[in-house]
């Protein structure tokens, strides 16, 4: 046992592996998931899960999964998809909710369970449906309508009444918009973008690089067991295969429009709303033994971090560039120690910012506290299977996608390791190292 | 899916109307029920061949009233005749007769079972006569049967006797309501190989199979079969239908492997994940399959070609991987899905037939290198079955494929994983490299 104050994770407790995973296509808004809701797409996640692997009637030592956008009534959203999976009843899960870190943040909790001997087996996932999503009551009509629910006497109730305007009529509906700024994420990603001086080309470079990674993994079959087709979609409905530099180039920006010729952002190079859902079974060493599972990938460490976006001077979807050094020191490895790299393609803008921030000595040693540059990416490990610009985005989804892809591609190298990076609204951002088996 | 002529003719009123107006009125079909006899009632022995003890013994062991002579007006569940030592002609007809006269007595879903010699071309004329007119009998005999009964042989081949496991479990097979759907056919057991099971309702008890296009209709009924019977089932289909496999293996307890069988790696993905997942794989069911019907003369080569890669030439790549492979064979049970348009042939479905008569002739020559190993390898052709496929056909000729047949039915998705689920067991190792029919003795395709 380690006898400093700081102790790597994996040394001194157990290791959590990732057995498998399973998702549903993505969904473009509006699409083949439209009537479907957060309950419905997770529970076929979970079952193309159990199905899978054999887990019927299975007590799971915890489900953890969550939604962004989600219903009031979603409040025990994961405990009611186990209750009608075909998992036994008796498996107790809990919701998580991070923005669009939900999924991996969900990875993270049930590897640390694992890790602890609290569990011997974990499901973690997400959901989210953009076409599905809650639209509220306005604050005004809210409350009449419970001032109405206290009065107990008719002109108490006339009263109440009383207090409705026209305008209270409107619903609301949820916007991506940050509460404390007013700006969307991707007019914050775009005051990004331009800040580190990313070109449309470039942006648009990543965006194709992505799409063909992501048809290439379906061409050899790289999902026929990470997915099981919904509502007769077999593949991500936003996948543009044939897409090109001239098609992606033709595209209008749609953030950032008053930085007039600095817009860059376009829907091409920006990631859709999306409806969709995953999941990934996780376990011991010893529980894949003696069920006879695989063993893909070791969930080694993780890292969260969050930057002031309000006041701080940094980009709301900046936080994973503060993560990942930490998280790096703490193991001792740097770029070079890595086979791939999993950065979710929010914007593409958010990768090559992230990139180029980690490429600056200035910014890594007055920002980060390091010595200078933390390094490169060699983008011929970056998103090798495509990423949320192609796959499209399901915000608490994408974790769960991206954390048994990376698991199987690192299972099918045999040696290696992965990075995982997902940035989230608030601010906020969890990065991990996944160790492949 | 529902015939409703038949529900129409056997309840109610219109039973009434139907019988007055002279209708054709098929029978609702004696199937396999656990918590019912094995038969309905007693069963009369006939005939004097030297497997007459064997018979006799073996049913008096189920519990069978078992009976050698008949006694006019006592109603009989089945009859088996000992044929196995016949000669000539000749001595055909005192058993024959009394077949006939005990036929007014058999209760509905009764079964008529022949045990005979097959003729060959080394037997003595007048043996080879008598032989081969065992067939033509009992397929008369099944086209005269009433009320769902059926009429069916069994032939002992040279290295068979009338102590062969397999004799005994294709009796049982024949006589219980596992055969409904089979009718006016014969079943060769050609060793004594096979192994009986400790209890008849978990035959496969144990075992691990892969059912191929197991997502829907004929496949997911043979997972459901198999997995009643006592096996784990592997379920695999095209990753297309992922989320219908996904239910099918969930209900029955089983793994889902999305895959497709074309692929030149499938026998041995299939095989990887049954040893890594359970420790071994037992029985193999090639049933994925499918249609691409032209006229021929209409026929491109994208229909032709799709048809025979997934029909057959996958299945000649799984064997082989499979057997090659040193981990499946022993005791190892494939059964393929064939056709009786393999048989007859189909008009518009020239590439389909060409895919499904080849499984035929792979099954037959593949027999003895697996029969080698102590394994067996069969084939099961379906005449006209009920499901979403059949439901397509227009109305009338879709009643009219139903009516063809001596059990004026179509047969269901069931009956054929029944005769898939006898052949993948172990009792049946003796009966190899035989296609047997589940067709309800249809005329097409005869």
């Amino acid at each position: 046992m380690a006898s400093s104050g700081n102790p790597t994770p994996g040394q001194q407790v157990r290791q959590a592996v990732v057995i498998g995973g399973n998702r549903i296509p993505f969904a473009r808004s509006g699409g083949a998931y439209t009537y479907s809701s957060n309950q419905d797409m997770l529970t076929a996640a979970l079952d193309g899960l159990v199905a899978r692997f054999g887990l019927q009637g299975e007590r799971i030592g915890a489900v953890a999964a969550g939604a962004v956008l989600k219903h009031s009534r979603d409040f025990n959203l994961t405990r009611e998809v186990v209750l009608g999976s075909a998992l036994s009843a008796h498996t107790p899960a809990y919701d998580v909710q991070q923005a669009c870190a939900t999924g991996l943040e969900a990875v993270v909790g049930i590897a640390n369970k694992i890790k602890l001997g609290m569990i011997e087996s974990g499901i973690a996932g997400g959901v989210d449906s953009a076409s599905d999503a809650p639209i509220a009551v306005s604050e005004g009509f809210r409350r009449v309508l419970l001032d109405l629910s206290r009065a107990k006497t008719t002109s108490q109730k006339l009263k109440a009444l009383s207090k409705l305007r026209p305008s209270d009529l409107a619903p609301n509906a949820p916007g991506t918009g940050e509460p404390r700024t007013g700006l969307s994420m991707g007019e914050h990603q775009a005051l990004t973008t331009a800040h580190w001086e990313i070109t449309r080309q470039a942006q648009d470079e990543l965006a194709l690089a992505s799409h063909k990674n992501l048809a290439n993994a379906y061409e050899r079959g790289f999902f026929d067991d990470l997915m099981t087709p919904y509502r007769g979609l077999t593949r991500d409905s936003n996948l543009r295969a044939d897409t090109s530099l001239e098609k992606l180039a033709k595209l209008k920006p749609v953030f950032g429009k008053n930085l007039g010729d600095n817009a860059t952002m376009t829907a091409g190079n920006s990631t859709p709303l999306t409806d969709g859902a995953s999941t990934v079974l996780l376990g011991s060493e010893d529980y894949a033994l003696q069920h006879d599972l695989p063993m893909l990938a070791n969930i080694v460490d993780a890292e969260a971090a969050a930057v002031d976006f309000v006041h701080g001077g940094e980009g709301l979807l900046m936080a994973p560039v503060y993560a990942v050094p930490r998280m790096l020191e703490r193991n001792g490895l740097t770029f070079d120690d890595f086979d791939y790299f999993e950065i979710h393609e929010a914007f593409a803008g958010t990768v090559l910012s992230s990139i180029k921030a980690w490429e600056n000595d200035d910014f890594c040693r007055t920002r980060l506290g390091l010595d200078g540059a933390l390094g490169s990416i060699d983008r011929t490990k970056l998103n090798v299977n495509g990423s949320s610009l192609a796959a499209g985005h399901p915000f608490a989804a994408t974790g769960g996608r991206i954390v048994a892809s990376l698991a199987k591609t690192l299972h099918e190298k045999g040696t290696g390791r992965g990075l995982v990076s997902v940035c989230a609204a608030g601010g906020q951002g969890v990065v991990a190292i996944l160790e492949a088996r | 899916m529902a015939d409703t002529y038949l529900n129409l003719v056997n309840t109610g009123i219109t039973k009434e109307i139907a019988k007055k107006l002279g209708l054709p009125r098929p029978s609702v079909l004696r199937r396999f029920d656990p918590s019912k006899p094995l038969v309905p009632g007693p069963v009369l022995l006939l005939g004097n061949g030297e497997s007459v003890t064997t018979l006799s013994e073996t049913m008096l062991a189920w519990n069978l009233d078992v009976r050698r002579h008949a006694t006019p007006g006592q109603k009989l569940g089945a009859i088996v005749i000992a044929w196995d030592t016949l000669t000539a002609p000749g001595e055909l007809s005192e058993t024959a007769l009394a077949v006939g006269s005990a036929l007014k007595d058999l209760l509905p879903g009764g079964r008529v079972v022949t045990v005979s010699r097959p003729a060959t071309d080394s037997d003595a004329p007048e043996t080879a006569a008598v032989r081969q007119s065992v067939d033509g009998f009992v397929r008369s005999v099944a086209h005269e049967m009433r009320g769902g009964s059926t009429a069916n042989g069994i032939l002992l081949g040279e290295a068979a006797d009338a102590g062969s496991t397999g004799l005994i479990a294709t009796l049982r097979f024949l006589l219980s309501g596992r055969s409904a759907y089979v009718s006016g056919q014969f079943i060769e057991v050609s060793n004594d190989a096979g192994e009986l099971p400790t209890d008849w309702n978990k035959p496969l008890d144990g075992k691990v199979a892969v059912v191929t296009g197991a997502a829907r209709g004929i496949g997911a009924a043979i997972a459901k079969v198999l997995q009643r019977d006592g096996a784990q089932l592997i379920v695999v289909d095209v990753p297309q239908a992922g989320e219908q496999l996904a239910k099918v293996a969930n209900k029955l307890h089983g793994t889902a492997l999305q895959l497709d069988i074309t692929a030149q790696d499938a026998g041995k993905r299939i095989l990887e994940h049954a040893l890594s997942r359970y420790g071994r794989l037992d029985i193999v069911v090639h049933n994925a399959g499918i249609t691409r019907d032209k006229l021929l003369a209409n026929m491109d080569e994208a229909k032709w070609n799709s048809v025979l890669a997934v029909n057959i030439e996958s299945q000649l790549r799984m064997n082989r991987e499979l057997l090659d492979s040193g981990k499946f064979g022993h005791n190892g049970r494939i059964v393929s899905l064939a056709s009786t348009s393999g048989i007859a042939g189909n008009r518009g479905q020239s590439n389909y037939a060409a895919s499904k008569a080849g499984v035929m002739g792979m099954v037959r020559a593949t027999a003895p290198a697996i029969g080698s190993l102590g394994g067996s390898i069969n084939a099961v052709a379906p005449g006209f079955i009920e499901t979403d496929m059949t439901a397509k056909i227009p109305f009338l000729t879709r009643q009219l494929a139903r009516r063809v047949s001596s059990l004026q039915q179509g047969g269901l998705p069931l009956d054929v994983a029944e005769t898939v689920s006898f052949l993948a067991s172990d009792a049946a190792a003796g009966v190899n490299g035989e296609v047997v029919r589940v067709c309800g003795q249809n005329m097409v395709g005869a």
